[in-house]
Parts: C-alpha cells; sequence; structure tokens
C-alpha cells in the first residue's frame, strides 16, 4: 500500500513504532499532491516547506517518545480556518492576500499535538453553495469521475481525503458542509454538535449554525481528529463547557449494537426528486444495522417542510452580518478605482464577491430590514425551535436517526450553477441537523449504478457524538464501504 | 399661547473598566493610533468576543442605584451600518432586551413646584429612566487637513459604554441640566466612570418637543447631537424650544429629525437626510449567549454599592445638622463629601467646617482650577484652622489671611499663626492701654460720642484694631469701649 493511502490510525502506529517517519510519510503526501493536484484542483495552498519543518519537530517528538495521536500526520484544512503566517482566503477575491496573524483554536489543537499541515482546501467562497463551483479560484474535480462536483462546500477537504493528497482534512459545516462533500467523495464526515469544537478563527457565514468537523477515511479516524479538535474554549463564547467523550476506547473494545434504536423519519421518504440508488442504499444501511442487533422505528419530524427555507432565511440574515467587515478598509481587497466612500464600498464588494455570496447578502439584508423583520428572521427562528422540537420528541423513540445526505449521487460539474434553488433543495436531508445543533454523521453506503459513492447519514441528539460513532464503526466493519477507493 | 416644554435624554457614559468589553485590550486614552488593538476589536475574520464581567458588574451598580428592574435574562444584538470607524460593520449592542429597565433618579428643583403629598418636603422631582444597557464604543475618524484622506485609529473600539434613557419627563433646560448633574454624580459615587463631557466619557442627546399647555399629547419631537458641554445642552435646548415655538406660531409643523448642535453659532442645524436614513437591521447576536444574572450576583452587587449622594444629603442635615442647601452642595461629589467629613472628624465644628469649605475652600478651587481632590489644603489643616477661630486663638479676619497663607504655602495654620506674631490679643490690660491712648487722642470725637452719635463707635474699635495690626480681641476691645463710654 502507497503511504498516502495509509489511514490516521495506521500511521500512527507505524510512526510511533519507528517504522516510519513523519518526514517520509509527508513526503509521499507532498508527492501525491503533485500528482494528482492538476487533476484534482482540490488546493487553494499547499505549504510544502512549511509542513516538512512541522514533520521534523514531530519526528524529534516521537523520538523522545512523547508522540500524541496526530503527532506526524499530513493533514488539510479549509481555507475558511485561520492559520497564522499563511494565507486564508475563503476561496474569495476579497481575502485573497489576506494572511491571518493568529491561528484558529483548532489549529492551535492540532499544532499543540506535532500534526503537520499540508495545505488550505478549497471550498465554495465564504462557504456559500454545495458544489465547491463558487471557488474564486478553481473548481475541485469528484476523484471519483472528474465530470462530477466534490460537493460542497468543504469539497476540497472532501476530494482531497478521497484522493490520498492528505491522510485527514478539517472542513465545515453549516448546512451540510462537511456530510455532503464527504457523501459524494466516499469519505467519512462529522458535523459535531453545536458548542462542541470552537468556532474561534473559523471565518464566520452563519455563526448560529457553523461547526468545523473532520473528514477522514475510516470512523476511527474521525473519532481520532475529532478529540483533537473538540472541547470548551473560552475565547468561543458558544463552546459548551462539557466534558468529550472517549469514544476512541468504546470504537476500540468492539461495537455492539444490539437494542439501539435506529429512527427512521417518515418525512424523509416524501421527499421529492431521491435517486432510487440512494434510496436502496438507505434502505440496505438500514438492513444492515438490524442484522446487527439494532431495531428500527419510524419516527416524525413534522416541520421538516419548511426546514429549507427557514434555513435560507436564517444564514443569509446573519452572513449578511458577518461579511460586512470585508469593506476594503483595513485589510483584503480594495476597488482602489473609487475615491468617495461609498463608492469604495460599493465598487470592492461588487468585484470582491462572488455572484452567489452577493446573492446571499442581498437575501439576508433583505429578510432582516425593518418592516420585513418578523415575517423572515422572526418566522425563521421560530420555526427553527420547531424543528428542535421534531428532533428533541424524534430523540425520545431512538438513539439515533437514520437518513440520506443527498438526494442523489454527485452531479454533473455546471449543472446547478443557473439554477441556485436547485441547489438549496438539495440541501433538504443535512440543514436540519444545524438547525436543531445536532450532531450528524456520513459514512460510505455504497456505490450508485454510475459508480459514483453514496453516504449514509445518522444523526444523535446534542453531544452524543460516541453514539455516532460507535454506530457508524460498527456499520463500516460489518459493510467495508469505505475501504472502495477511486481511481485517480 | 403658552407651551410646555418636554424633555427626554439619551447618556452614553464610558465605564472605567481596565479592559474592553470584549476583549483583552487596554480602555487607555491617548496612546498612539491603533496600539490597544487586537484581532478582535480590529474585526479581522474569524474573531470572536468574549463579555468582560467587569463591564456587567458596573452596569448593574447603575441599574441598582437608578432603582432599576433588573432583567434576569438579557441579550446583545448587532447594529448593522457600514463606516470606517465601525471594523466588523456592525456595533454590538442590547436592542430587544437590556439589561435594565423602569427605573427612576430624583433631582432638586425650584421651590415652586412643591411635591402636593408632602409639602414640607424639599422639591425634588422623579425622572422616570426608560432603560440601560451596554455597548461597545466605535473607533475614530482623523481626517487629514490638506489631502482628501482620512486616517483610523481603532484604540477607542470596543470601550464599554452604558446607555441610559431616561423618560421624557424633563419640562426645562434647568431640569435636564440637573439631571444630568445628578446621572454623574451616581455614576462618580459609584466609581464606574469619569463623567466629563468635555473629554468624550460622557455624552448626551436630547429629544426635544413642546406642545400648548394643557394638551396631554406630545408635540413632534427632534432629537439634538453634539452636546459637548452642560452648559451647551442647557443653551441647546433654549434654542431648539424658541425655534419649535416661532414654528408652530407660524401655524407650521416641526419635522421629527436629527439636529446638530453648532456650539459657536449658538444654533441648531438639519443633519442632512442621507446620514440619517439608517435601517440598522437590528438582530441578536449569535455569537453571544443570553446573559443570565442570578439573585445572588444582584445580591452581592447591591451589597457592594457605596453610599449613594441622595442618602448621603440626608445623613449630613441629620447628624451635622445641616441646612439641605449646605448639604447638597457638600454632597455634590463623593470627593468634596469626604473632605468635610475628614475636617468634621477632626474640629468638631460641622456649620463653621460648611462655612469655609463652601466659600472660602471652593473660591480657591475654583480660582485656581483645581479639584477638590487637588486641594492644596488639607482637611486635617483646615479643621485646625477652624478650631484656632473656636478657641479664640485667632479672629475671623485673621483666619482669612492664614487661609491664603496656607493655600501658598500648604503650611499649617500653627506654624503659620507662630512665625508671622498673628495670634490675637486677649490680654484686658494692654488693650484698655490702648483704648485710653486712643480716647485720649480724640477728644472731639470722643465728646461727639458722648453726645449720642453711637456710630462713632466703629470709628474707636478700628482705631484700637489698628493699633494692635488687627490681633486685639474684638470682643475685649468693644466691651472695653463700653466702659469707657459709661465712666
Ligand atoms: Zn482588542
Amino acid at each position: 500500500m502507497d503511504l498516502h493511502e495509509l489511514t490516521i490510525a495506521a500511521a500512527q502506529s507505524k510512526l510511533h513504532s519507528g517504522e516510519l517517519s513523519a518526514v517520509e510519510l509527508t513526503r509521499a503526501v507532498l508527492a501525491r499532491i503533485e500528482a494528482v493536484e492538476p487533476r484534482i484542483d482540490a488546493y487553494i495552498s499547499v505549504t510544502g516547506d512549511t509542513a516538512l519543518e512541522m514533520a521534523a519537530a514531530a519526528d524529534a517528538r516521537l523520538a523522545r517518545g512523547e508522540g500524541a495521536p496526530l503527532t506526524g500526520i499530513p493533514l488539510g484544512v479549509k481555507d475558511l480556518i485561520c492559520t497564522a503566517g499563511i494565507p486564508t482566503t475563503c476561496a474569495s477575491r476579497i481575502l485573497e492576500n489576506f494572511v491571518p496573524p493568529y491561528d484558529a483554536t483548532v489549529i492551535q489543537r492540532l499544532k499543540a499535538q506535532d500534526a503537520v499541515l499540508v495545505g488550505k482546501l478549497n471550498m465554495d467562497e465564504f462557504a456559500m453553495g454545495s458544489t465547491t463551483e463558487h471557488s474564486a479560484f478553481k473548481v475541485t474535480r469528484n476523484p471519483w469521475n472528474r465530470d462530477r462536483i466534490p460537493g460542497g462546500s468543504s469539497g476540497g477537504s472532501a476530494a482531497a481525503v478521497a484522493a490520498g493528497m492528505c491522510l485527514g482534512a478539517l472542513g465545515s459545516d453549516t448546512g451540510g458542509s462537511i456530510r455532503q462533500p464527504a457523501s459524494h467523495c466516499g469519505v467519512v464526515g462529522l458535523k459535531p454538535s453545536y458548542g462542541r469544537v470552537s468556532r474561534y478563527g473559523l471565518v464566520a457565514f452563519a455563526s448560529s449554525l457553523d461547526q468545523i468537523g473532520p473528514l477522514t477515511r475510516s470512523v476511527t479516524d474521525c473519532a481520532i481528529l475529532f478529540e483533537a479538535i473538540a472541547g470548551y474554549d473560552p475565547s468561543d463564547s458558544t463552546s459548551v463547557n462539557r466534558p468529550v467523550p472517549d469514544s476512541l476506547s468504546a470504537l476500540a473494545d468492539g461495537v455492539d449494537l444490539r437494542g439501539v434504536r435506529v429512527g427512521l423519519p417518515l418525512e424523509y421518504h416524501r421527499v421529492d426528486g431521491l435517486d432510487p440508488d440512494v434510496a436502496a442504499a438507505t434502505s440496505a444501511a438500514a438492513e444492515t444495522l438490524t442484522e446487527l442487533g439494532a431495531v428500527c422505528v419510524e419516527v416524525s419530524l413534522p416541520h421538516t417542510p419548511y426546514a429549507v427555507a427557514a434555513y435560507y432565511v436564517i444564514a443569509p440574515s446573519e452572513a449578511s452580518s458577518n461579511l460586512a467587515r470585508y469593506d476594503g478598509v483595513k485589510y483584503g481587497h480594495r476597488d482602489t478605482t473609487k475615491t468617495g466612500l461609498m463608492e469604495m464600498y460599493r465598487g470592492t464588494r461588487s468585484t470582491g464577491f462572488g455572484a452567489e455570496v452577493q446573492r446571499r447578502i442581498i437575501l439576508g439584508t433583505y429578510s432582516l430590514s425593518s418592516g420585513y423583520y418578523d415575517a423572515y428572521y422572526g418566522k425563521a427562528s421560530q420555526v427553527r425551535t420547531l424543528i428542535r422540537r421534531d428532533f428533541e420528541a424524534a430523540f425520545e423513540q431512538c438513539d439515533v436517526l437514520l437518513a440520506p445526505v443527498a438526494p442523489t449521487p454527485a452531479g454533473r460539474i455546471g449543472e446547478s450553477v443557473d439554477d441556485p434553488l436547485a441547489m438549496y433543495l438539495s440541501d433538504i436531508f443535512t440543514l436540519s441537523a444545524n438547525l436543531a445543533g445536532i450532531p450528524g454523521i456520513s459514512i460510505p453506503c455504497g456505490l450508485s449504478k454510475e459508480g459514483l459513492p453514496i453516504g449514509l447519514q445518522l444523526m444523535a441528539a446534542p453531544f452524543e457524538e460516541a453514539r455516532l460513532l460507535t454506530t457508524a464503526r460498527a456499520f463500516e466493519q460489518a459493510t467495508h464501504h469505505h475501504e472502495a477507493r477511486p481511481a485517480v | 399661547m403658552q407651551f410646555e416644554t418636554i424633555i427626554g435624554l439619551e447618556v452614553h457614559a464610558q465605564l472605567k473598566t481596565r479592559t474592553k468589553i470584549f476583549c483583552g485590550c487596554s480602555t487607555q486614552f491617548g496612546g498612539p493610533p491603533n496600539t490597544h488593538t487586537c484581532p478582535v476589536c480590529l474585526g479581522m475574520p474569524g474573531v470572536l468576543p468574549v463579555l468582560n464581567r467587569q463591564v456587567v458588574e458596573y452596569t448593574l451598580r447603575m441599574a441598582l442605584a437608578t432603582h432599576c428592574t433588573i432583567a434576569r435574562e438579557s441579550r446583545f444584538a448587532r447594529k448593522n451600518y457600514f463606516y470606517p470607524d465601525l471594523p466588523k460593520g456592525y456595533q454590538i449592542s442590547q436592542y430587544e432586551l437590556p439589561i435594565a429597565e423602569h427605573g427612576h433618579l430624583d433631582i432638586a428643583v425650584e421651590s415652586d413646584s412643591k411635591n402636593e403629598s408632602d409639602p414640607d418636603a424639599e422639591p425634588t422631582k422623579r425622572i422616570g429612566i426608560t432603560r440601560i444597557h451596554m455597548e461597545e464604543d466605535a473607533g475614530k475618524l482623523i481626517h487629514d487637513d490638506r489631502r482628501p484622506v482620512s486616517r483610523v485609529d481603532l484604540n477607542r473600539t470596543g470601550v464599554p459604554l452604558m446607555e441610559i434613557v431616561s423618560e421624557p419627563d424633563m419640562r426645562s433646560p434647568a431640569e435636564a441640566g440637573a439631571y444630568l448633574r445628578k446621572l454623574r454624580s451616581i455614576i462618580r459615587y459609584l466609581g464606574i466612570g469619569d463623567g466629563n463631557m468635555e473629554e468624550g466619557s460622557f455624552r448626551c442627546d436630547a429629544n426635544v418637543s413642546i406642545r400648548p399647555v394643557g394638551s396631554d399629547r406630545f408635540g413632534t419631537r427632534t432629537e439634538i447631537k453634539n452636546l459637548n458641554s452642560f452648559k451647551n445642552v442647557e443653551k441647546a435646548i433654549r434654542y431648539e424650544v424658541a425655534r419649535q415655538r416661532e414654528i408652530l406660531l407660524d401655524g407650521a409643523s416641526v419635522i421629527q429629525e436629527t439636529r446638530l448642535w453648532d456650539p459657536a453659532a449658538g444654533r441648531t442645524n438639519a443633519m442632512r437626510g442621507k446620514e440619517e436614513a439608517h435601517d440598522y437591521r437590528y438582530f441578536p447576536d449569535p455569537d453571544l449567549v443570553p446573559l443570565v444574572i442570578d439573585e445572588a450576583w444582584i445580591a452581592a452587587a447591591r451589597q457592594a454599592l457605596p453610599e449613594l449622594p441622595d442618602d448621603k444629603r440626608a445623613r449630613f442635615i441629620d447628624q451635622h445638622g445641616l441646612p439641605a442647601y449646605d448639604a447638597g452642595v457638600l454632597t455634590a461629589s463623593r470627593d468634596l463629601a469626604d473632605y468635610y467629613e475628614e475636617t468634621v472628624k477632626r474640629c468638631q465644628l460641622p456649620k463653621p467646617a460648611s462655612n469655609w469649605i463652601m466659600g472660602s475652600l471652593l473660591g480657591l478651587l475654583n480660582a485656581e482650577g483645581l479639584t477638590i481632590a487637588a486641594s492644596p489644603i488639607s482637611p486635617h489643616n483646615l479643621a485646625d484652622l477652624l478650631t484656632l477661630i473656636d478657641r479664640g486663638t485667632i479672629s475671623g479676619k485673621i483666619a482669612k489671611t492664614v487661609f491664603e497663607e496656607m493655600a501658598v504655602s500648604g503650611n499649617s495654620p500653627q506654624e503659620i499663626v507662630a512665625a508671622k506674631g498673628l495670634e490675637q490679643v486677649s490680654d484686658t490690660d494692654a488693650i484698655a492701654a490702648i483704648v485710653d491712648q486712643v480716647w485720649a487722642d480724640h477728644p472731639d470725637e470722643v465728646a461727639r460720642l458722648k453726645a449720642g452719635n453711637q456710630k462713632l463707635m466703629g470709628f474707636f474699635v478700628g482705631q484700637v484694631m489698628r493699633s494692635t495690626k488687627g490681633k486685639a480681641n474684638p470682643k475685649i476691645v468693644n466691651q472695653l469701649l463700653a466702659q469707657k463710654l459709661a465712666q
């Protein structure tokens, strides 16, 4: 097996035993990036020199016998997570030359373990989109089929993990932006509970929905990366001060699913345009879990039909305010052809932001405007409360919810660019978890007839990530779907 | 037609915390531009605010001191607008759910507006406080005089402010002034702010309208901004009332608008519509969780409150037997009240202490432009001066000279009296000899005095005092002269 195809867990044991050095592993990953990047376009920046320095430091630490779980592991990071001294562009012209003077809390945590950062990954601009076509710099290709989108907005992260261009990656999920690309690229992606992972240094899209999470090639790897970044952070007032469960040892002990209640939401079967392959894979997954001893129960999430509408009011509203700081005054792009203040603002933001970002800023500004606030933002907030209650009621009847991630496998590049509404509607299975603040995971559950990966989504009650990871691990061990790799 | 004036005030007071409201940067004034900044107050991508607990503590004290209802749960909201001094493109403030509401404070008013239920009470008036909330300050633009360039200084960005909104309860510019002074006095007593209008740590906007006397409906109001001193607040309101009156008497209507006070021209001018037409798109800030204040916190804050001006004033009347006026002047600031109490503690002469502090001392400080804290005369020395007068060691007249000397040298009155030989002469024999001499030197005046011209008594006292360089005890001089006349 090539070194770049190692799981984090496998690489970890080789690094700790001395069988493999971090520099060797990092060189292999950098070589892989060089080889396939022209065909995949997953990275916005590759930080080869820094990566090798970090790898050398990791080797020194390993030599002292002080290695942590991620010491020497080459990782990629979505380009809206701030990295000190390394450009953080959010895939936007407006931050093209922005170099943060600080690390996000998650980066500090990875550095504390001497993990190796190999580069910053492509995405939809400011995480707004589900295809990674809305990047100002490049269109990332799906490693399984280069004519297909990798999903989004963490498309670069998912494609890089699938194509062996890093051993694991960080993404962010506001309405499905980790789970949906993980599904399209055949990797594991976890959106943690709201408040579980610090948002400090994550460039905000919609502050009440955003969470950072891992994308990996196995559930065990996902647990390793999750535990490294999770936990209370005083710099983020919305992070929650409660202990992170040790799901890794639970995984190691072998998982028993007997008696676990798996909820099947009735409303999700009624979604228009559900691809037959996706429907079949989802049913097969429910059967597999039943065979493993779980009990399937039907549950109802009655406010599901209102979720997309509520989300596309709340998220753009928060975005319209969060993105106000990109005004050309302090940092980033400025339209220098204009002299007056208002003209400079208008010029900077019109030329700095792409069409999808501008569309959402306008949507959000409208929703918050006086005279419309109650009908839009106010109403959407009420719907959000109802959706949260739907999940609370469902989790009284079941331990995990089972659902598709996306209605279809990865679409063709260019297909949805001119139809934003179709793109928004495809978020139906994922965005409710963000509205409700609950954790969700996407794991590979087979391939479509066209050979494209299909993801299975599991969701659990707030802060029950351990439950998700153990259930997902049992499924993975029973099916081995995650072992399928694309030929790049 | 007779009109009634209606005034409501919005005050922004800077809170004297060491660090800013949402980051650890210093709040210190001055400093080279953009040196008291960090990624958080610079509004860089991805950073998050963390509320400074001291800001809540200070605001809570103010809310309790003004009898507000404290919200058990309040929220921060974003006020969205674009301006280069606002790095995030929004200001974090409180909107729908402020920390405190429904408070009040009492101001002293002219005696013709007596409290009807208690005619003996001091004439005071209760002014309602609608709400108090916390927010962050914006930065500062520095405009280049020579080129069309503006520079941005973000040192002030994120400095904590407390906004206090009054009910439209004031009926004259004087009441508005009294309200502001009272508010400032409470802030200073609590030690939570400087209350300095000229330096901008205490800012005020006034909402002004007028209506025909007897009407129960408010007229259209205007909001006046740029009021940078107590004097200007009253002046601007007077101007605005006159302006509105003229409009109404002409049969026209007042336009609801924001007007800027121009202190040089002594008038208010309408702000251009464009600057005014803001839709701030307030919504709850998702980066900050609701602020929860429990009973224990409120109780602890209440416990930590110092004696406030109204209580202190009542105690001064009661304990020191002072007239209400004296008590009011002496408790206007905590420093002055402390100075007074220290003086009285040493000399046990409450009324003379009040007279000397309100008269000579405040006169001196005013003339020198000094605060009471910087007084060249210590309470200790002033008390000793009063004791010297009380014991008859020096006369009141000589005491003025000693006081002036104390102000210059900072020496104790005892030292000055000893060094200059200013001690009062109370030796009856010595004074009697001088009286005899004066009597002998002015036979004509003696004759006229004896004929019944009592006015000449003053002349003889003056002559004796002149011969003793003012040191003779005036009581003894008077006594001896009376005896002489009776002989
Ligand atoms: Zn700061």
